[in-house]
C-alpha cells in the first residue's frame, strides 16, 4: 500500500542551506592555548590592562580545571575528548584598513551576508532591525549605530565597548557569569575575541530589535564570543541572535557566554534561532555548542525572558537561566529544541528565586527524530528569602520515529514553604494516526508533519518576534530529516 | 463510482477481509452493518489508504481507476472522504487553519483557485450553521478538548467543506446521544446529492432511522453475506446478527432475540 515513511524521509532530507565557505583572507593564531595566546588575543584587540588581567586569571583557572579534568561530564551527551591544544583560538577576517563605513566591508563578506539573507543596510532598515555581525571571532559591522546613539543606546562590538566604554564593561563583565562559573565559561573568558555589547539607558525603550548574527567561517578554529546586555532602570530591549556555520567534517567548538542585567523595572527579551551546522546524516562533523547564558533580574519588577529555537549543532549544552533577585521580578524560558540524525541536545534552564514574589515560567518543547537524543534539564530553586515565589514548568517531548530519545531531568529545590511550584511533563509520538488524518484531508505527508510539529511548538513561537517566528517555522520544517517509524 | 472486487486484506498477518465485493453508484447511500470484528472499520480504512493494512488480493476501482495504488492524500483529493470513528487531536493547530489547508489542497488538485481568508470564512460560516457548530470551535486546536459530539460534528463539517464524491462514515453514530445524532444526520442528509455516494458504516440500525439508506449490507467474517434494502436493517434491529451468521453457516435455527444491546 502506501509508503508514507519513505515519502517523509525523501522530502525532509534537505541539505543544510548555510554550508558554504567564504574565501576571506584571515588572520589566524597558531594552534594551542597558553598564556601567550591569551596575551596575543588581548594585544590584537588593543585592550586595556584590566582586560588582560581578567583574561589571564580566567586562563589560569581554566588551566587548573583542565589539568584536574574538570570538564563537565554530567550532561546526557557523548563525544570523544576534545583536544584543546589542537585548535586555534583566534581567527579574524583580515581587515584592509580601519572601516569607515559599511561600504568598506570586504566584498566577499558582503556576498556571504547576502547568502545568509542579511543585508547589512537596506533590508535591515526596512525591517527595522539593527544588526551586529560577528564572523569567526570578530565583529565586522554594526548597523544603525548612529540612530541608536541619539537615544543614548550603545550597541557595538564587544571589543569596541572594551575600548570606548571600559567603565561599563569593567563594572558588569563577569558579574552574572564569573570566569569561575564553569569550565567553558572560564575558557571563554580567557580567549573570547568579540561579541556584542548593548547598553540601554534609564527609561529608554529601544525602538527596534537589536540583532547579532554569528558566523563561523574558518576551519579548525573555535568561536568564543561574549555578549553583555545591560538594561538600566525602566528600560526595554528585545534582542535577537542567529547563528550559522559551513559544512565541515571535523567538529568545531563554540563556547559563548551571554550575560544579561536588568535593573529596576527593566525588561530584556532575548531570542535565539540557533542553526549551527548539525553534522551530516551519519553524525560526522558539526558544531559543539557549549554555551553559558544567564540573566540577572537585579532590580524590582524586572523581567528577563529567553526564547530559543535550537535546530543546529552536533551537540548542544546550554541552560539560559535567570537569577530572580529583585522583588517581583519575572523570569521566562521558552524553548524548542530539535535533534535529528545523530544530534544531541542537553538543554534547559535554571530559575533561581531570591526576591519576594518572584515568578518564573518554563515552557520546553523537545523534538527528536532520526537517532537524535534530546534532554531537558532544568532547575527551579526557591531560596528561603523568596516568600510568595511561583514557578510553572511544562516540558513536552515529541518523538518522530523509534530510534530517537527524549529525556527529562527536572530538579526542584524549594526552601520556602510559601512558594508554589508546578511541573507538568508529557511525551508523545507523532502518530501514524495524526499523519493519516491529515493525509485523508488531502494534505501531503511533509506538510502534515510540518503542521503537526509547528502546532506542537506554538506556545514558544508565539513568543518570538514576527520575522523570527516565520524563520523558525521554516527552519523546523527543513531540519526534520529522518523517517517516521 | 466504486467497485470492490474480491478484496482480501490483512493486518498483522491476520486476514480481516476475505473476498469482499461491493458496487456503489453515484447518488446512492449504502449502509454496511455487522457485528464487532466483522471488518467494517477495516473496509473504511483500506478505502482511505491507511498504511497498516495489507491488501493480499483483489482490486478497488474508483471511477474506473485503481484506487489502491494511490497514496492517501491523492485519494482524498480525488474525492474520497472518511469521517473517522475516532477523530484525531492535533494540538496547537487551529481547526480553521487545518480546514483551510485541506480545502485548498483539494481545490488546487481540482484546478480551482485557492480560497482566500474572506471566502473561506464565509464558506465555513455557511456550512457551520448547517451543523449548529459553535464558531468558537473553529479557533480551537483540531479536536483537542472537543466532546464526543463536537468531534463528530466537526467531521461532518469537514465533509461539507471538502465536498467529496464518495463519503465513508465510520461509525459516526457511536457515542452520540439522540440529539447529537439528529444534528449529524441532518448534516449528512443535506449533503446527499445525485453525484455523491455515501457508505455509512454502523453497528446499530438507529442512525438509519435518520439517514435512510438505499442499500443495506451485512458484513460477517470479512465478506458481505447478505444485501437488501432498508427492511434488512429493521430486521437486524429486531433479530440481531446471530441468525444471519447461522443462515450463512447453513445450520438453520430459530432466530435469536436481539443481542445487540
Amino acid at each position: 500500500m502506501t509508503t508514507t515513511p519513505d515519502t517523509i524521509e525523501q522530502l525532509t532530507h534537505q541539505e543544510y542551506r548555510y554550508g558554504f565557505v567564504t574565501d576571506i583572507d584571515a588572520d589566524t593564531a597558531p594552534r594551542g592555548l597558553n598564556e601567550d595566546i591569551v596575551r596575543l588575543i588581548s594585544g590584537k584587540k588593543h585592550e586595556p590592562a584590566f582586560m588582560l588581567e581578567w583574561r589571564l586569571k580566567a586562563f589560569r583557572h581554566w588551566d587548573m580545571l583542565a589539568k584536574s579534568e574538570a570538564e563537565p561530564k554530567w550532561a546526557n551527551v557523548h563525544y570523544p575528548p576534545i583536544d584543546y591544544q589542537d585548535m586555534s583560538y583566534y581567527s579574524a577576517p583580515k581587515p584592509k584598513k580601519q572601516l569607515g563605513s559599511l561600504n568598506e566591508v570586504d566584498p566577499e563578506l558582503r556576498v556571504m551576508f547576502d547568502k545568509l539573507g542579511i543585508s547589512l543596510r537596506e533590508q535591515e532598515r526596512l525591517s527595522g532591525v539593527a544588526v551586529d555581525a560577528v564572523v569567526d571571532s570578530v565583529s565586522v559591522a554594526t548597523t544603525f549605530k548612529v540612530k541608536l546613539a541619539e537615544l543614548g543606546i550603545i550597541f557595538c562590538a564587544f571589543s569596541e565597548a572594551v575600548r570606548e566604554h571600559p567603565d561599563l564593561v569593567r563594572r558588569y563583565l563577569g558579574s552574572v557569569v564569573p570566569y569561575t562559573d564553569n569550565f567553558f565559561a572560564a575558557l571563554n573568558a580567557a580567549v573570547f575575541s568579540d561579541g556584542s555589547f548593548c547598553y540601554i539607558p534609564k527609561g529608554v525603550r529601544c525602538p527596534m530589535e537589536l540583532s547579532t548574527y554569528f558566523r563561523i567561517n574558518a576551519a579548525e578554529t573555535g568561536q568564543f564570543e561574549r555578549t553583555l546586555i545591560i538594561a538600566e532602570e525602566g528600560s526595554y530591549v528585545s534582542y535577537l541572535e542567529g547563528c550559522t556555520a559551513p559544512i565541515r567534517d571535523q567538529n568545531q567548538l563554540h563556547a559563548a557566554v551571554v550575560e544579561l542585567i536588568a535593573l529596576d523595572n527593566a525588561e530584556i527579551k532575548y531570542s535565539t534561532v540557533q542553526n549551527w551546522y548539525p553534522g551530516d546524516k551519519e553524525g560526522r562533523g558539526g558544531i559543539y555548542n557549549f554555551v553559558t547564558k544567564r540573566g540577572a533580574c537585579r532590580g524590582v519588577n524586572s523581567k528577563i525572558s529567553w526564547t530559543q529555537v535550537e535546530t543546529g549543532s552536533a551537540i548542544t549544552w546550554k541552560y539560559p537561566s535567570c537569577i530572580l533577585q529583585g522583588d517581583n521580578s519575572v523570569g521566562k524560558f521558552y524553548s524548542v529544541a530539535l535533534t535529528n540524525n545523530y544530534q544531541q541536545a542537553d538543554t534547559g534552564t535554571k530559575m533561581i528565586h531570591i526576591g519576594k514574589n518572584t515568578k518564573s515560567t518554563i515552557i520546553s518543547k523537545g523534538i527528536s527524530a532520526g537517532h537524535g537524543q534530546n534532554t531537558y534539564r532544568g532547575l527551579v530553586k526557591v531560596m528561603k528569602s523568596a516568600t510568595g515565589a511561583r514557578n510553572y514548568s511544562q516540558c513536552d517531548s515529541l518523538l518522530l520515529g523509534d530510534q530517537c530519545g527524549a529525556h527529562t531531568f527536572p530538579y526542584l529545590e524549594v526552601r520556602n514553604a510559601l512558594a508554589q511550584v508546578e511541573h507538568e511533563a508529557s511525551i508523545s509520538k507523532i502518530g501514524e494516526d495524526q499523519l493519516f488524518y491529515c493525509q485523508q484531508r488531502g494534505l501531503a505527508a511533509e506538510d502534515a508533519v510540518s503542521m503537526i510539529v509547528n502546532g506542537f511548538c506554538k506556545d514558544v513561537f508565539r513568543e518570538l518576534p514576527m520575522e523570527f517566528a516565520v524563520e523558525a517555522q521554516k527552519l523546523l520544517s527543513v531540519s526534520l530529516e529522518g523517517a517516521i517509524g | 463510482m466504486l467497485q470492490i472486487n474480491n478484496l482480501h486484506v490483512s493486518i498483522d498477518k491476520k486476514e480481516i477481509l476475505q473476498g469482499l465485493n461491493l458496487t456503489v453508484h453515484a447518488g446512492e447511500v449504502h449502509a454496511v452493518m455487522g457485528p464487532n470484528g466483522s471488518g467494517k472499520s477495516t473496509l473504511a480504512n483500506v478505502l482511505a489508504g491507511r498504511s497498516a493494512y495489507e491488501v493480499m488480493q483483489g482490486e478497488v476501482l474508483f471511477e474506473g481507476r485503481d484506487l489502491l495504488s494511490m497514496p492517501p492524500e491523492l485519494r482524498a483529493r480525488e474525492g474520497i472522504f472518511l469521517a473517522f470513528q475516532y477523530p484525531v487531536e492535533i494540538p496547537g493547530v487551529s481547526n480553521s487553519y487545518f480546514l483551510k489547508a485541506a480545502v485548498n489542497a483539494i481545490r488546487t488538485h481540482r484546478g480551482l483557485e485557492e480560497l482566500d481568508a474572506m471566502d473561506f470564512l464565509a464558506l465555513i460560516k455557511e456550512k457551520g450553521n448547517l451543523l449548529d457548530m459553535d464558531q468558537a470551535l473553529l479557533n480551537r486546536s483540531v479536536n483537542e478538548g472537543f466532546s464526543g459530539g463536537e468531534k463528530k460534528r466537526n467531521e461532518i463539517l469537514q465533509m461539507a467543506m471538502l465536498e467529496p464524491k464518495l463519503a465513508i462514515l465510520d461509525e459516526t453514530d457511536s457515542g452520540l446521544d439522540i440529539d447529537a445524532m439528529q444534528i449529524v444526520a441532518k448534516g449528512v442528509n443535506a449533503l446527499r446529492r445525485k453525484d455523491r455516494a455515501m457508505i455509512v458504516i454502523t453497528h446499530y440500525q438507529r442512525l438509519l432511522h435518520f439517514v435512510v439508506p438505499d442499500h443495506v449490507h451485512v458484513l460477517s467474517e470479512g465478506r458481505i453475506v447478505k444485501s437488501g434494502d432498508r427492511e434488512l436493517a429493521l430486521e437486524l434491529e429486531a433479530k440481531g446478527y446471530g441468525w444471519i451468521e447461522q443462515e450463512v453457516a447453513g445450520t438453520p435455527q430459530p432466530p435469536l432475540a436481539a443481542t445487540l444491546q
